[in-house]
């Protein structure tokens, strides 16, 4: 797993080692491994928004500085899907050229549980009153 | 032309609408961040983030539309690696100019 990572920089700094390795896929699965990407990077894109939103469109809270909080975890958020896309991306690329399984990873499921928990914890803020002025 | 039959997934039309759902994704996303900069005061600074924000567009733009025109082939090649880093780059461009619009 480490490799992987370390090897994804490499190939990074020299993207002709990617193409290297193994042999060219069927085109049709690494455009699939494309759009998969281009999805994580709307997920990415959505998140930003979110954040965007928030700063924009929602009062100033009770609490200091806790609308401002709320917006930078999304952002954060975001961010941290747009890095993990291109790194996923390149690991399923490398494991097709040289047949190996795809890739698996533990990302979407905590992305999933951090939004879930964020989601709740906005509930109990709404519900406790600490949105209205 | 000796034309190979058409993928019958239509792959490459897929990818390609995937980079304009994005590109457009981007696109509403670039308008939130410039009005949260515009809707309170226009100075030197609002201005300048403003033409990042559009640069920044701009680069996403260009990246989408070349990868849509050599997708336009019945067996396009991989997405190469710069287009890939280029389009990761814009969305984190996007969320550090969002982190400006808040303190400007």
């Amino acid at each position: 797993m480490e490799d992987d990572k370390v090897n994804v920089v490499a190939a990074s700094l020299s993207p002709s080692r990617l193409r290297q390795t193994g042999t060219t896929p069927d085109y049709r699965f690494s455009l699939a491994n494309e759009r998969t990407f281009l999805a994580w990077l709307r997920t990415a894109l959505a998140l930003v928004a979110g954040g965007i939103a928030i700063a924009q469109f929602l009062p100033p809270l009770r609490t200091e500085g806790l609308r401002e909080g709320i917006a930078g975890v999304l952002l954060l958020l975001g961010s941290a899907c747009a890095v993990r896309a291109v790194l996923h991306w390149a690991a399923c690329e490398r494991a097709m050229r040289q047949g190996k399984d795809l890739p698996v990873s533990r990302f979407p499921t905590v992305l999933a549980i951090l939004v879930a928990v964020g989601a709740v914890g906005l509930l109990v803020l709404v519900l406790t009153g600490t949105f209205s002025a | 032309m000796n034309r190979p039959p058409r993928d019958p997934g239509a792959q490459p039309e897929r990818t390609r609408l995937a980079w304009r759902r994005t590109l457009l994704a981007a696109t509403v996303l670039g308008l939130l961040a410039a009005r949260g900069v515009i809707v309170e005061d226009t100075g030197p600074r609002q201005v300048t983030l403003i033409a990042l924000l559009a640069l920044t567009w701009l680069a996403l733009l260009i990246v989408s539309h070349r990868r849509i025109r050599a997708l336009a082939t019945d067996r396009p090649v991989t997405l190469p690696w710069l287009a890939a880093l280029g389009a990761v780059g814009v969305v984190l461009t996007l969320a550090v100019l969002a982190v400006l619009t808040m303190v400007v």
